[in-house]
């Protein structure tokens, strides 16, 4: 019997090794993966041994660590609440963070590459020093302007955006997303309460989680005209040609006909591309988008970020929050052709069109820019826990070019005129050279148009700050109030710059 | 007994109570250096859920010791040439099983409160006093079974025993049996047992008796299939019998890996007594063929097989199609127990440092998921090492014991140990379908404490006979309780070598059929189904047929096939190298009741 004992001793040692090849396939290979599954809400109670960096705006902390006395050592804590929450983000204890949280977890937690001397000190100091902190491009001044107006509008919209860049060099001063949350709520000690005031808020209809600014998007509206206006000056247009006008317009192939806002805006047979620009005059476009043809259209968008999957604000040498692609949709029927109606739709921004509130603004800051469109970034600097050491500091970053310079003289010039003459006149502000476009989108059936409001500010030639304002079914004034709020937000800004 | 085996160790050999006194040192040492270790581990839990360490903290470690210092004492005075690797391998997994429930405690009660916990109570409490009961009465066992071929007395009635109390769970309702769908239990008020557990080691010496006698039988071939000898149809019908109450157990009670055991089990001492591997080719496509079949029906029928079917599938896919929430539904425990896993990583968060309460049961069927999270990879493999050392121990104790009996009983028990952990770690860390099997000393509850304890003092006592050198007083060569003949002292019994009693030696698998009953050198052929305890004695009392044949010197080996200690990770030192000519000598002849000679064996 000890030959086949000896091969079942076998046998038993090949059944352990069978085990230790799984274990070690589990633990080692995959440990990764499921260390950071969705599925995983473990908490690294050593993450809370060191007090987590600080999330700085205009030099004022927007998210810090406070001591407890707790399990858990430290206490994240967001002082300015619902205003900053999309941005900054929150780390419960929980879960996976979000926001710049997330962006810039290792960071914050002390764990990254960048801080490994921090790590070797505390071996021998027996100490655990903070992780390291984050300063942010956002201006407080124009991210509370933001906020109170968004919250407080006169349109009574429950939802909207607002975006503020810094045109050259793509800095994000401001961003807001309505309806916000307290993220408070969801970091706090207690995870019932804390998963409880997560579901609560996840189940919300109205989305207060969702960062409506970079993951949603709306039909633009007459916004979209500025591409159409990038589109036929790369073709030859210039401010001053007529483009056939008219008080309705019946697309071939089809039995609608689109008309302007109201009658008096732009009757005439034939307008110039400025006024047309203007007075916001769909009809115009709407033949002008038919003249260019799909192609053009499309280009046009393209070169401005339209279709631009892959982009993520955050870190501009890292990772970031993603953005959601903005579309402009198939212009072309199935056998190729143009589809007129559709090309006419789309060129007022309707059909099947749609932006995210930041490429907006990345549109208003490419053309404040001379055509250069920098790639917008949040984070501007990763200091040391002792708040000077400097690890990173930002270098802006061209994105692309979306069109000539004298393209872009003339898109400035036009919409120049739209606050000055035409629809903005409530974004102007004294001593500085604003331009600017309103939209008002048609969207659902039944319900309420978006208001939207696009503009920069410039004054000696220079640009200073490009926003871009969603009021979300604020029906009519929507683009006016839209105006006004960016209005204030720029000015805001250049409050900030230590302006007038 | 006779009044040779109960005389103190008077006139043992100076080389065997050496060697007895060696092994017994090594086990203290191992001994205290596991509760060290289960100490050292206490304080580390202590130190991250406290963040200081209590002055109290070494209690469970100190009962621990004193239970199991308590169980060498005992070894040292009625099994003093047992292993003595076993005893502070399983004393220290069981310690450390206390331990991590004892964590578990400490991790539900509020941060502020855990300084107050009492240090006894809680599940770790309760599993040490569990603890404590096992050890006493593997103890008992150890210090009252002077023999393992006791057993086989009471193989019939075992044997019958074994199988009720296996198929007792799946006769009550699920009220009383079921837990997470596999009725494996009896559940009276708060009070609830796995009768499974004991079922296991009564129908092992079920089989090694039956085997024993059977396998002259079972080894006879009939036809030659792809070179491997299949034995005859109507052989098949034992086999087929244990198949098929496996397949009621998967039934009725819906555990595969219970079914797998048992069948398991039954197929591997059947290997190992024919030594015929068309056995194992049997058994193993019945128990694949069975579970497909299970699988089929379950997914057609459902019934009984639907628990099966959907652990299988679990089983494939824990985190379920995108979109589908099995991950938070049936796959849930699955699903945590990996991730924890996973968070552990090479090293582990540290004891007390991780989550294990996010895993469902995890006291007892995913305990090493739990343990894994917080001890690694790392500490994981050092656990499973001390499980192999009890198995490979076990194998070695069969190897070396020099009855069939106790070679069955040995090898089946420890590889069915082996076979146990292999089914729940398997099935915690994905590689199998999940089971509701225990794991063997961490997992808290009573009778699976107790019965492996059990095991492992049956375990103790055939390695104590294994090691013992010819002639120890106590030693191998003891009166057998012969069937009629109580406490007879032998007569012409010290010199017959143990290779030679076997009493039919086996036929070689090249040498075919009804070879096995013209085996040579047997004066008197004897019906096969006599009782043949082995080494029991012929009806003079004598304890070998064989005893004139042999040759005068015993040598050491005790096998019928050579041993090649260079090769054979099997063969120690006790194979000869250290019961080397000097000890033949002055050995055991002079033992009182003995022949000084096998020459003077009138």
């Amino acid at each position: 019997m000890n030959a086949p004992l000896r091969r079942v001793g076998v046998v038993a040692m090949v059944l352990f090794g069978l085990l230790f090849a799984n274990l070690t396939y589990v633990q080692w290979q995959k440990a990764n993966d499921y260390r950071t599954s969705q599925y995983n809400g473990r908490v690294q109670v050593a993450e809370y041994d060191r007090q987590r960096g600080v999330i700085q705006v205009s030099g004022k902390p927007a998210a810090k660590s406070i001591v407890t006395d707790d399990n858990l050592k430290f206490l994240r804590s967001y002082p300015y609440k619902q205003a900053y929450a999309h941005i900054v983000g929150y780390k419960p204890v929980n879960g996976t963070p979000t926001g710049i949280e997330y962006v810039e977890n290792e960071f914050l937690a002390g764990t990254s590459d960048q801080l490994f001397a921090d790590r070797l000190r505390d071996l021998w100091s027996n100490e655990k020093t903070p992780g390291g902190n984050v300063v942010t491009t956002l201006s407080s001044r124009a991210q509370d302007v933001a906020f109170d107006e968004l919250v407080n509008n006169r349109n009574d919209a429950k939802v909207g955006a607002v975006v503020a860049l810094d045109p050259r060099t793509g800095a994000i001063l401001s961003m807001v997303s309505t309806p916000s949350y307290d993220p408070n709520s969801i970091v706090s000690h207690d995870t019932s309460g804390a998963d409880a005031a997560y579901n609560k808020l996840a189940a919300d209809p109205a989305q207060p989680l969702l960062n409506r600014a970079i993951s949603e998007t709306y039909q633009p509206g007459s916004i979209f005209k500025v591409i159409d206006s990038a589109a036929a000056l790369e073709s030859g247009y210039t401010t001053n040609t007529s483009i056939p006008a008219g008080s309705s317009y019946q697309a071939p192939g089809t039995t609608h006909k689109i008309t302007n806002a109201v009658p008096s805006i732009c009757p005439e047979d034939q307008v110039t591309l400025i006024e047309a620009l203007t007075e916001s005059c769909n009809t115009g476009f709407a033949q002008l988008g038919v003249a260019l043809g799909p192609d053009k259209i499309t280009q046009a968008a393209a070169n401005f970020g339209w279709g631009d999957a892959s982009l993520q604000v955050g870190r501009l040498d890292g990772k970031g929050m993603p953005v959601a692609a903005s579309e402009v949709g198939t212009l072309t029927t199935d056998s190729g052709n143009p589809d007129a109606p559709i090309i006419a739709q789309t060129a007022i921004g309707q059909a099947n069109t749609r932006v995210t509130p930041l490429q907006a603004a990345m549109m208003a800051a490419a053309v404040a820019n001379g055509g250069e469109q920098m790639r917008p970034y949040l984070i501007d600097q990763l200091l040391g826990p002792d708040l000077t050491t400097n690890y990173y500091r930002a270098v802006p970053q061209r994105l692309r070019t979306t069109c000539s310079g004298a393209v872009a003289a003339n898109l400035q010039a036009m919409m120049v005129s739209v606050v000055e003459n035409g629809t903005a006149r409530r974004a102007q502000i004294d001593g500085y050279r604003v331009g600017g476009k309103t939209g008002t989108a048609q969207n659902a059936e039944g319900a309420k148009d978006h208001g939207w409001f696009i503009g920069f500010a410039m004054k000696d030639d220079r640009p200073i700050v490009a926003v871009a304002v969603l009021l979300a079914n604020s029906g009519s004034g929507g683009s006016g109030e839209a105006a006004r709020i960016g209005g204030l937000v720029m000015k805001a800004v250049i409050t900030d710059r230590g302006g007038k | 007994m006779s009044v040779a085996a109960a005389a103190p160790p008077v006139a043992a050999s100076p080389a065997a109570g050496k060697r007895s006194r060696r092994a017994r040192r090594t086990e203290l040492i191992l001994l205290l250096f596991g509760m060290v270790v289960v100490a050292g581990y206490l304080a580390a839990v202590e130190a991250n859920l406290l963040d200081t360490i209590t002055g109290d903290f070494w209690v469970p470690a100190a009962i621990l010791t004193t239970l199991f210092l308590g169980m060498h004492i005992v070894v040292r005075l009625r099994a003093p040439y047992a292993d003595p690797v076993i005893l502070p391998a399983v004393a220290t997994l069981n310690g450390l099983g206390v331990t991590f429930l004892r964590r578990l405690d400490l991790g539900r009660v509020k941060a502020a409160d855990r300084a107050d916990y009492p240090i006894l109570s809680g599940e770790g409490g309760r599993q040490l006093l569990w603890t404590a009961i096992a050890v006493t009465l593997a103890a008992v066992m150890l210090w009252f079974l002077r023999d393992h071929r006791t057993i086989s007395r009471y193989a019939w009635t075992l044997g019958f025993v074994g199988i009720i109390l296996m198929m007792l769970p799946a006769a009550l309702p699920g009220s009383i049996s079921e837990v997470h769908g596999a009725k494996l239990w009896i559940r009276v008020g708060s009070f609830s047992i796995q009768p499974g557990e004991f079922a296991k080691l009564m129908l092992a010496s079920f089989f090694a008796y039956y085997l024993v006698r059977k396998r002259e039988v079972l080894a006879l071939a009939s036809k030659r299939v792809l070179g491997v000898d299949f034995p005859r149809g109507r052989d098949l019908g034992p086999v087929l019998v244990v198949w098929a109450l496996s397949l009621l157990v998967l039934v009725f009670e819906k555990d595969l890996g219970t079914a797998l055991l048992y069948f398991g089990m039954f197929v591997v001492m059947l290997y190992i007594a024919t030594e015929r591997v068309s056995w194992l080719l049997i058994g193993l496509f019945l128990f694949f063929g069975g579970a497909i079949l299970a699988y089929v029906l379950g997914a057609a029928i459902g019934g009984p097989f639907a628990n099966f079917y959907q652990r299988a599938n679990i089983w494939l896919d824990p985190f379920g199609p995108a979109g589908s929430d099995r991950a938070y539904t049936d796959g849930y425990q699955l699903v945590q127990s990996l991730l924890g896993l996973g968070t552990g990583g090479l090293f582990g968060t540290g004891p007390g440092g991780g989550s294990p309460g996010q895993v469902p049961e995890v006291r007892n069927d995913f305990i090493f998921a739990g343990m894994g999270e917080e001890i690694g990879l790392f500490g994981l493999t050092a656990l499973l090492v001390l499980y192999l050392l009890v198995v490979v121990r076990g194998i070695k104790t069969a190897l070396a014991v020099r009855d069939s009996f106790g070679k069955l009983l040995a090898g089946g028990l420890a590889f069915t140990l082996g076979l146990q952990v292999f089914v729940i770690v398997g099935g915690v860390s994905r590689l199998i379908p999940l089971t509701g099997q225990t794991t063997p000393f961490l997992s808290a509850g009573g009778s699976s404490l107790m019965a492996n304890w059990i095991l492992i003092a049956i375990l103790l006592r055939v390695s104590d006979a294994a090691r013992a050198p010819l002639g120890a007083p106590g030693g191998m060569i003891r009166p057998p309780v012969a069937v009629g003949q109580p406490g007879r002292p032998p007569v012409g019994t010290a010199s017959a070598p143990v290779g030679a009693r076997r009493t039919a030696p086996v036929a070689p698998a090249s040498a075919g059929a009804a070879s096995v009953a013209t085996a040579p050198a047997s004066p008197a052929p004897r019906p096969a189904d006599s009782p043949q305890i082995a080494d029991s004695g012929q009806p003079d009392g004598s304890l070998s047929r064989h005893t004139a044949e042999q040759p005068a010197v015993s040598d050491a080996t005790f096998d019928d096939e050579a041993l090649d200690p260079a090769v054979d990770p099997f063969v120690d030192e006790y194979d000869g190298s250290e019961y080397d000519a000097a000890d033949a000598e002055t050995e055991p002849y002079d033992a009182p009741g003995r022949p000084s000679s096998p020459r003077e064996n009138p």
